[in-house]
Order: structure tokens, then sequence, then C-alpha cells
């Protein structure tokens, strides 16, 4: 009976526990999943990622997606402490700016720190690839949100028109799954949450989140190891040359107009305005195809309307509110692009950052040399 | 199907109806019962048509027929309870024949098995080929070990299979052309042949206790031990077996016995193991990623600690299912990385098949090269019975170069402590009377075997000899 009685109170005990331990995890949030996130093996037993982690195939890319913006921030050489003679930029921008198909060295931004640009003071520019696989501003901003508390010096942010489709802000996990986040930003998720239970927020609720913490704490030594973050497709199919003679653009014809209104352009002006530091507007490169239909359409992105109204917009809006603005829309050949219109081949990566190094050597200068500029609300 | 927490639940069940519902003279027919259908839905899906039914139905049948060789001579014909085993093995056979005829969805093995006709036939067709060969004055020990090493090298034996494939499929009306080594995995057939082995040898010498068929088929397919052994010998299992009646439902401290050994191979297998096979082991893949000596070293000991957290994980499990069912598996493992010697570490590793090869290859080849007119030198003995015991176990993993390089391996190893300990008894017996030397000696030999050991899992975790050398020169910044 004794035997029976110790048996059962094992499992008492541990059903107590269990429950205390979940009790516990509620009583701390919100915020405690984020806390938890902040604790990483990166930048201490192992090197900080070079990109944000994202990968779907665990074992292959030795990366994974997760929604934890904090451990993302963590894994990320950004979170390392920041040196005294350093000049810090973080790049935002979409797979484009990740390195899509591009090994971690062969990124735009990877290419950039190659330049070992300098500022006017005599700061070493190290830049830092915030972007992340997935076309939203919304997202930039969340990210933007984060890395400010990583004490930068300037933002780079590259954007592209399809990152500012309206229906494109809210739809991505990451955004979905930081409501907090989007909504302190004024930002509203497209299908929010709504009413969770509440054990959502209970170790149970939360144990996917929190597997995932773990594993990308386990694949620190595959990174550290082999340096691979991305699964490379043995073949991928390239980006479309030939169209069908379809002229709309997430739902918008030749009539209607790309404007302040049809398009994210508040996601990013908030961003502008949120940044305590100078910011750099970069419209990123797009294939130019040269197909069927392709007077009607620059690629499978964009029709030509909407894509010259939107650099005709971008220019003179962000001409009104100062800030600096590039177009290198065109500056990459047709052929250095891969699977999709703003992929690019490593060999069109390095065209790029000798173009916007070659630009942001005056820029930097500029803005150091200028007191006036610290911040897009004081100019 | 792959060993998943599903299928543990589903044996925790099974452990509580056996246990609460069974009337205890139905436990043996219950056990037979699962254990032989555990056989065909543990099988995983195979490409070739019905080679998922037919490699369980086909290894049923060879265990039936190794029970008949192993029936003592006085026992001639079958008596009614081997009638009434037959009875339900075909039976069971044949129903989970039937799930052919069950939608896709609805079906309870992974494999979709040939018509009932077919399985019926193949049966009768096994039945006469027993009958015929009954009479025969062959040697039948003999005969139905070398069937059982036949086959065994043949599944072992990557180009044999994949000519086996080529076959089956073009039988199957099926494209020749994609046959591949992996077309036929035969689950559990590594075990089974050697405890098949096992009750063949012991039978011949006479020391195989008299084992009724239901004994006989539970004992070589005892559904825990399917998937990764261990390799228990049969006259220790019949002492469970015969004790079976005997359990109780309430008999608490075997429950917690039971649980407490599987919530330890949870932990070992799907936290440890799987947290390591994720981010810090060795795979050939890795291994040609990486440049960094140092990192190469990390993932190999990060292997091997994964490859002994991953077998003891599941032989944890087997052992704690075993034990819910009241028969209580051999341990395989006991802290093997800790050892100071290579001999103590195969004490301690995999301890049921290296035990199992011992007491059928090392002792007898030894015995035999002792009896040579004129006698060999005692270390020529010991080489050459080391060196074939440990190249067994290694083929026993697969016929390839680098299991056949990492058997010499630890026989050369094995060999070599057994030279050095030999010589060094006189000062290894003064070093005892100075206890710090020999802490630090102690520590110091714990290093070597370690090392030893992990260096050797080269040849294991990589499968072609080029990739071995290569990886083995990288380690040593070569």
């Amino acid at each position: 009976m004794s035997k029976q009685l110790s048996f059962l109170r094992i499992i008492g005990y541990t059903a107590i526990l269990f429950a205390l331990c979940n009790l516990f995890f509620w009583l701390g949030q919100p915020g405690l999943t984020d806390q938890l996130g902040e604790l990483s093996l990166y930048n201490s037993l192992f090197p900080g990622r070079s990109r944000l982690p994202y990968g779907e195939n665990i074992t292959e890319s030795y990366n994974l997606t997760l929604n934890n913006i904090p451990a993302m921030f963590a894994s990320h050489k950004i979170s390392r402490e920041k040196s005294a003679d350093e000049f810090r930029v973080l790049v935002l921008g979409d797979s484009a700016t990740w390195g899509w198909l591009q090994t971690a060295e062969e990124t735009v931004v990877a290419q950039l720190n190659e330049h070992k640009l300098q500022t006017a003071d005599g700061r070493q520019v190290v830049f830092y690839n915030l972007g992340y696989p997935v076309l939203s501003l919304t997202k930039d901003l969340l990210l933007l949100d984060e890395g400010l508390n990583h004490d930068p010096d300037m933002i780079l942010w590259l954007v592209t028109l399809e990152s500012m489709a309206l229906e494109q802000q809210g739809v991505h996990p990451l955004v979905q799954e930081n409501g907090r986040r989007s909504a302190a930003l004024g930002l509203e998720p497209d299908s929010p949450a709504g009413e969770e239970p509440w054990w959502a927020e209970t170790i149970v609720g939360q144990r996917r989140d929190l597997a995932d913490l773990l594993r990308l704490q386990l694949i620190g030594p595959m990174w550290a190891a082999t340096g691979i973050d991305q699964e490379f497709p043995d073949q991928y199919d390239l980006r479309q040359n030939d169209f069908e003679n379809d002229a709309a653009w997430h739902g918008l014809l030749h009539s209607d107009l790309i404007s302040r209104e049809t398009v994210a352009f508040e996601v990013l002006t908030g961003g502008l305005e949120r940044a305590k530091v100078p910011v750099i507007v970069v419209n990123e490169p797009i294939f130019i195809a040269d197909g069927q239909n392709s007077d009607v359409r620059y690629n499978s992105l964009y029709p030509r309307w909407a894509y010259d109204q939107y650099r005709k917009m971008m220019a003179n809006h962000l001409q009104e509110l100062e800030i600096p603005y590039f177009d290198f829309w065109d500056a990459i050949p047709a052929a250095e692009f891969t699977d999709s219109p703003v992929h690019l081949t490593p060999a069109g990566a390095r065209q790029f950052a000798r173009l916007l190094a070659e630009a942001l050597g005056d820029k930097i200068e500029i803005i150091n040399n200028d007191p006036n500029r610290n911040s897009p609300n004081n100019s | 199907m792959n060993f998943d927490l599903a299928l543990l639940g589903i044996a925790a069940v099974g452990a509580l109806i056996f246990n609460f519902f069974v009337p205890q003279s139905w436990r043996e027919s219950f056990l037979l019962t699962v254990s032989v259908t555990a056989l065909f839905w543990l099988q995983p899906p195979l490409p070739i048509r019905w080679s998922g039914f037919l490699l369980p139905f086909f290894l049923l049948f060879l265990v039936i027929w190794s029970w008949w060789l192993t029936k003592p001579a006085d026992q001639r014909s079958m008596d009614r309870q081997s009638w009434q085993t037959l009875a339900i093995v075909l039976g069971l056979v044949l129903l989970l024949a039937c799930v052919r005829y069950l939608p896709p969805g609805w079906r309870p093995t992974l494999n979709r098995p040939p018509g009932i006709e077919v399985v019926g036939a193949l049966a009768a067709l096994f039945a006469l080929f027993m009958w015929l060969i009954q009479g025969k004055k062959v040697e039948r020990f003999l005969f139905g070990m070398l069937i059982i090493i036949g086959l065994f090298v043949m599944v072992k034996t990557e180009w044999i299979v994949v000519q086996i494939s080529t076959v089956w499929r073009t039988l199957a009306n099926q494209n020749p052309s994609l046959a591949a080594s992996t077309d036929i995995f035969w689950l559990g057939f590594s075990y089974i042949a050697f405890r098949l082995l096992h009750t063949i040898r012991d039978r011949q010498t006479g020391q195989l206790p008299d084992l009724s068929l239901q004994k006989f088929v539970s004992y070589t397919l005892f559904f825990p031990a399917l998937l990764a052994g261990p390799i228990d010998r049969a006259e220790r299992f019949s002492q469970d077996w015969d004790r079976m009646s005997e359990l109780t439902a309430d008999d608490w401290p075997r429950w917690q016995k039971g649980l407490t050994r599987i919530v330890q191979g949870l932990g070992k297998k799907f936290i440890l193991a799987d947290a390591l096979a994720l981010g810090l082991s060795l795979n050939p893949t890795v291994a040609t990623q990486t440049d960094s000596v140092f990192w190469l070293w990390i993932l190999l000991y990060g292997y091997a600690f994964r490859l002994y957290f991953d077998f003891s994980g599941y032989t944890d499990i087997a052992i704690g299912v075993g034990i819910l069912f009241g028969i209580e598996l051999p341990e395989n493992f006991d802290r093997p990385y800790w050892q100071s010697t290579i001999t103590a570490f195969w004490q301690r590793w995999h301890m049921t098949l290296s035990s199992w090869v011992r007491f059928y290859v090392f002792s007898p080849l030894s015995r035999t090269l002792l009896r040579r007119k004129p006698r060999p030198s005692p270390q020529l003995i010991v080489f050459v019975s080391q060196m074939a015991t440990m190249i067994i176990i290694g083929l026993w993993h697969g016929i390839t170069i680098n299991f056949l390089i990492w058997g010499t391996w630890h026989g050369l190893g094995l060999f070599i402590h057994k030279i050095w300990s030999d010589r060094t008894r006189k000062w290894y017996r003064q070093l005892q009377t100075y206890p710090r030397r020999l802490l630090l000696w102690t520590w110091f030999t714990r290093f070597i075997t370690f090392h030893f050991v992990v260096i050797g899992w080269v040849w294991f975790v990589i499968p072609d000899f080029a990739s071995a050398v290569d990886l083995l020169g990288r380690l040593v910044g070569y």
C-alpha cells in the first residue's frame, strides 16, 4: 500500500509542480516570453548570426523561422557590444536584403561591409543585415523598433513597391504573432488573433514558441561550425520574363493612382518619424523583362504604370520630407536576377553594394557633419 | 513506422489492458498477438509492391521454421498448444492481409498487403517446404544457421540488396532501374536473426530449454525489442514468461520501475539525442561543410553522445515497456564512455550484442585454436579471436568497408590492450598502492579510451572510405 501511495504521490507532485510552473509563467506575461528570447548563447558561445533567423528546413539550413523578435535579435551580431569607433547602420529590407539564394558573405550588406566605409570623424561604418524575407513595411517597422534598442547611428531602408501593398502589411505570422508590438506602433495585423483563451499565455499555450527558442540555440553549433544559414535548392525557376496582358496591381488598375492613400506609405513615414537617427531610403533594383507583354509589365510583380507612379510618388514625398532617397530601380542588369524580380545573384548583390557604397560615402559624411540632420523630425 | 510518442502511448494503453483486463490465462496469447501484429505494423512502408507485408511475413515464417528446427527430437509432432498458436498466428496474418480491402485512410498498417489468396498460398507453400525438408537427412541445425546467415549477408550487403530489389521490381511490374538499397528495409531482422542463431546453436549443443511455439515466437518477436534490441537470451526470457500468470495488476513497484525506465529513455532519446542530432552531431553532410578542426571535434563528440543517448534511450524504453508486460529485458549499456579500457568499454556498450558474439564467436574460436596442433601462440589465438569477434560486430551493422575497418579498429584496440595489461600487470598492482597516481592514471586512460572510441566513430558515421580518411586527416589539421 505504501509503495502505491509513493507512486501516486510522485505523479501528484509532478502534476502540481507542472501546474505551478504554468501559473508562474502566466503571471510573468506579457513580456516573459520576450525576456526569455533575450537569453541567447549567440554572441557568446557561438558567433552572432549575420542575418535574422529564417528557414523552413532546420536540418538543412541550420536556421529556423520564429516570431520572437527579441530572440531573433539576440541571435544576430547586432546584439554584440558596439565599439567606440563603430558607426552602426541598420539595413532594413525584404528577402533581397536578407540575401535569398546568397550565402551570408554574398549579401548586399556583407558586400557593403567589404567597402570598409568610414565616417568623416574616422569611425568604421558597420552595416547590419536586418532584412527579412517578407514583403511588408509593417514587418520592417517592427524590426526597426527593436533595432533602435541596439544603438544605431543610421538606418538604411531598402524598399520596393510590393512591400507597400496594403494587403501585404499584416498577413505574416511575424506581424500577427507580435500583436502587442504592432499595436504599440499604431499598426494592426490583418487577422488579429482575437480573444485568446486564458491558457494561451501558459507554458502549454506557448510550447511551440518556447520550443523554437530552444531550437534556435540548439542549431547554434551548426551555424558556428559551417557558417551556413540557408538551404540552397539544387535548381530553381528563373524569374518570369513573359507575361499575360495584365496591368492590374493588387486590384488597382491603370485608371487608379498609386498614392499615399493606396499604398502603405504611412507605415514608411511612421518609421521615419520613429527613428531617432538619420534614415536613408533606397528603392531596390528590380528585374526589367524584355519578353512578351513587357511593354505592359516590368516583371511579374509590377505593371509599368503602377511602378512608374510609385517611383514618382516616392521621389516627391521623400523630397518633401527631406529624407535622403536613392532610386536604384534599373541599376542592375536583368541577367543578375534569380528566382524573383527582386532577388539578386551574388554578382548582382556585389554591383548593388558598390553603387550603394558610392552613394552612401558622401551621404554619411554629410549627415555626420550636419548636427541639424540628426533625425527626420529635425530636418 | 518510426518510433514516436504516439506509439509509446499505444504501448502504455496496451500495458493497462494487459495488466488490468486480460485474464491471467490469456496473457501469453495476448503478448503473442501483440508481438506478431507489431512486426507487421512497425514495418516502414516500402516502394516495392507488397514488400512491406511480405518481408515481415517471411520473417514470421523463418521464426516458425526455426522453432521447428529447434524442437526437441523426441517431439516429432506438434502438440495441441502449438497447433493453437499456429492457428492464432495464421489467423492474425490473414486478418492483417484483409486490411488490403479497407480504404487507405482506414488501414492500421502502413503497407498494403497482397490479396488474401496470395497470402494463403504463400503460407501453404511454406508449410509444404517445412514438410518436405523435415524428413531429409540434412544437418538441420547447420542448414538453419546457414540460411539465416545467408539472409543476413544478403540484407546487409548493399549490392545484393539492389540486385534483389531489381528482380523484385521486375516481378512486381515496377521500374527495375529505380532499384535502390533502401527498397528493402527489413525491420528488426538484425536482432531477430541473432536470436534465431542463438536458439539453433543452443539446441545443437543441447543447452536450449524446451520452448513452446508460443513462447518461441514471442521471444524472437517480443515487440518492445523489435526496433533496437536488446538481444535477450531464450532461457532468461523463458523464466519471465513462465511467471507471467503470477503478475498482478496492482504491483505498483513494477509499474514504478517500468515507467521510470520509460521516462529515462524518453529523456535520453527525445531530449538529449534529438537535441544533439539537431545541432551538435556530425553527419556526412556537415562533415563536408565544416572546415574548423575545433568544430569538427566538437561535432564528433556530439555524435558520440548522440549515438549513446539515442541507442540507450531506445533500450531504456524497451526495457521499461517490457517490465510493464512482465518481461525484464537485459541491460544493454552501462556508462560505456566512463570506462578506462577498451575492454571495459565493450563490456558496457551494446552489451547483449557483444556478449552474444563473445559467446558464439570468440569463445568457440579460441577453443578451436587452442585445440589445434601444433598449438598457435597465445597471442595469435587472442589476436585472431578478438579480430574475428570485432569484425563480426562491425559487419553486423552493414557489410561495408567502413564497418569492416571500424571492427578492425576495435579488434586491434582490444588486442593491444590485452598485450599491454599482460605486460604491465605488476606495475599496475604497484600503482594501486598510490591512490593519487592511480586516480590520475585512471583519468588518463579514461581520456584515451574515450578518444579511441570517438575516432572509431568516424568509420561509423561516414559511409565511404575516402570521405572517412579525409575527415580523419582534417581532424588532425591536414
